[in-house]
């Protein structure tokens, strides 16, 4: 196990720079989730710590060694794939046993290694079979024993779960996070998912457009977002956003554009006036006789909670409510943001308050 | 409208007999049922295999047993013909020369394949105008590309001995089709330079089945060049090969264009054959049943090397997906 450290990574494709100079310090056992919408450069990242993509300037520490120039193979980081890159002509123990063989590792110890491996993610019964006779879960399982098998530096997850179904995500999500507490190794894991990020996560960093937004842990990030694509980003449904202008007099609060005020429980000092966004998550917004008249338009129960769809303001934004509620479309109801769990961001810049 | 279906409908004329309490007619179960229709359309394809494949190779081997000569009828004479053959040194050495020229041939053409389709596999500049330049034997009528051969290897005007001479490593013209040696030597090689595209451009497609994200997962298992290519390119490749192979194999051993333009056999039966042989007794010869007897006795050669092709294919469990634990 090791620390790992980018330090102002970044990568051209030609003339196109994909990755503006990014510094994550990840420390020695932490499982980092990189997230992003597609195209924020969070593969690329990862594929240049597994050494499979080339560095244009900057640094990448794995323990002391900076690994820049070093070949893959010699980084000591296993990395599980999107599509799990299975050897289709091996069984499973062959695929698993695959970088000890090449090691030269001597046979009974490979298949004592790759049994152990198997052990602990119930691979057992399939060690003979080829991938093709495996399901979408079970070769997942493959492609982590062939990472476990080899106990790397570090672990690198490329999107690991995305070809699975729903189900077997959450499942294998929680195998992943228990793996991980039982082994300990650092780990480094991309995915565009958001609550793979927040389940899983000992620290997030949110990559857009080949920066990092902002980095930290994922109640953090939830808490105080940084900016409005952190804030847009983290949390699902997404945050709701009204532009306005700060008003400091009277009880302050956010005058919309479209009439209405929005309240706050204080103001960033000497601000009376100025334009932001008023940034509230749906899970903060209750039902309230003095809140701001809505309509409703859609009604998602989801069993747990009830989405509800509603339009003031001359927008619409989306609340949810723990309890059960038979609102019929067209309903008027009375909505109120909870005033302390508010965001402000500056309305040119997308900056925190 | 009348109430009877028009009888151009069959499925509603059998409904309406079915309707009627009575079975189908014979004509209609022909012309409508599922399985009856599968046949019929399969009839065209069976009829034309039947008359150019089948019969030929029936009447071939029905030849080999009988003494027929061209513009006479023979006479059944039972193994004769394979008789006289076991005792014909000719025939024999046609067999020795048809052996060596499939291995040699086979094998370079694998090796020289498998190397140019690996290349071709990479990011080359001018890929695409490479690949096209590697078909051209293949495009050529082999005809044409056996004349040019023949001019290469021409013992006046041979370029290459023209070229050894001009650089002073020669003397004397190389005879290349006049000594028996140099002879099978120069048809292999000519036949290689036929053959190569073939496998090169078969072997590349498979190359190319090949997911990338192999490659990256065996870079980080620690695999060098060449254990990838021998753990995961190879063996990704191995159905591939033995497809192309067979192929390659069948149509070296069954090679007559090349040779018959090249030498006729020549010199001394030195690269004759056992396609060239056979044509050279039964319709130059116009000892039919002889000719027949050779060509028939090609048969177990193929046959085992489809065989071989065949069981090879077969153990691969791994392509076959599911429930064969």
């Amino acid at each position: 196990m090791a620390s790992l450290e980018i330090r102002d990574i970044r990568k051209t494709f030609g003339s196109t720079e994909v990755l503006h100079g990014v510094s994550v310090p990840i420390a020695d056992g932490e499982f980092v989730v990189l997230v992003g919408p597609s195209g924020c450069g969070k593969s690329t990242l990862l594929r240049m710590i597994a050494g499979l993509e080339g560095i244009t300037s900057g640094e990448i520490r794995i323990g002391d060694q900076i690994v820049n120039n070093v070949h893959p193979k010699e980084r000591d980081v296993a990395m599980v794939f999107q599509n799990y890159a299975l050897y289709p002509h091996m069984t499973v123990a062959a695929n698993m046993g695959f970088s000890l063989r090449l090691k030269k590792t001597p046979p009974p110890l490979v298949t004592e290694r790759v049994r152990k491996a198997a052990e602990i993610l119930g691979l057992v019964p399939y060690l003979d079979r080829y991938p093709r006779q495996l399901s979408g879960g079970q070769r997942q399982r493959v492609a982590m024993g062939r990472a476990i098998v080899r106990d790397p530096q570090v672990f690198l997850f490329d999107e690991p779960l995305s070809n699975l179904d729903a189900k077997l995500r959450v499942a294998m999500r929680i195998e992943i996070k228990e793996l991980h507490q039982r082994l300990k190794t650092t780990t480094v894991y991309v995915t565009h998912d958001q609550i793979e990020a927040m389940t899983m996560a000992d620290k997030i960093v949110v990559m857009h457009d080949g920066v990092v937004e902002q980095m930290g842990a994922p109640l953090e990030l939830y808490d105080r977002p940084e900016n409005t694509f952190v804030a847009g980003f983290i949390g699902s449904p997404a945050m709701n956003f009204f532009e306005g202008t700060l008003k400091a007099n009277g009880g302050c609060g956010v005058q919309t554009t479209g009439g209405a005020r929005l309240p706050l429980a204080d103001a960033p000092a000497a601000s009376n006036g100025r334009p932001v966004l008023y940034g509230i998550r749906p899970e903060h917004i209750e039902l309230a006789d003095d809140g701001l008249q809505a309509e409703v338009v859609v009604v998602e129960p989801t069993g747990s909670e009830t989405q509800v769809v509603a339009r003031a303001d001359g927008r619409e934004f989306i609340a949810v409510f723990r309890e059960r509620h038979a609102f019929s479309p067209g309903a008027r109801i009375r909505l109120r943001p909870r005033r302390d769990l508010a965001h402000l961001f500056d309305r040119t810049t997308g900056k925190r308050l | 409208m009348s109430a009877v279906p028009s009888s151009t409908d069959p499925a509603a004329a059998v409904a309406a007999r079915a309707g009627a309490g009575l079975s189908p007619s014979r004509w209609q179960r022909l012309t409508w049922n599922r399985n009856w229709l599968g046949f019929w359309f399969m009839v065209p394809a069976a009829a034309f295999l039947l008359l150019f494949l089948a019969y030929p190779l029936g009447l071939g081997v029905w030849l080999s047993f009988t003494e027929t000569r061209i513009g006479r009828a023979g006479v059944f004479v039972g193994l004769e013909n394979y008789v006289w053959l076991a005792d014909d040194p000719v025939f024999w050495l046609s067999v020795f020369n048809t052996l060596l020229y499939t291995t040699v041939a086979s094998v370079f053409k694998f090796a020289i394949g498998l190397y140019l389709a690996l290349l071709l596999n990479r990011h080359l500049p001018f890929k695409a105008m490479i690949r096209a330049v590697v078909l051209i034997p293949f495009i050529v009528p082999t005809v044409l590309s056996a004349i040019a051969f023949w001019w290469i290897y021409d013992p006046q005007f041979s370029i290459v001995s023209w070229s050894l001479r001009e650089l002073g490593l020669l003397e004397t013209n190389i005879d290349f089709l006049g000594d028996p040696w140099n002879a099978r030597w120069s048809v292999i090689f000519a036949n290689i330079w036929r053959g190569v595209p073939f496998v090169a451009i078969t072997l590349l497609a498979g190359l190319q089945t090949v997911s990338p994200s192999l490659y990256e997962a065996a870079t980080i298992d620690g695999a060098s060049r060449w254990q990838m290519f021998r753990f995961v390119t190879y063996p990704l490749l191995t159905p591939i090969i033995a497809v192309v192979m067979t192929f390659s194999v069948l149509f070296t051993f069954t090679d007559f264009q090349l040779i018959w333009v090249l030498t006729r056999g020549g010199p001394v039966n030195a690269t004759h054959l056992m396609a060239t042989l056979s044509y050279q007794r039964a319709i130059l010869g116009g000892y039919l049943g002889e000719g027949s007897a050779i060509a028939t006795a090609m048969i177990p050669f193929l046959l085992a090397a489809i065989l071989i092709s065949w069981f090879g294919l077969q153990r691969r469990k791994w392509q076959q997906g599911e429930a064969n634990d």
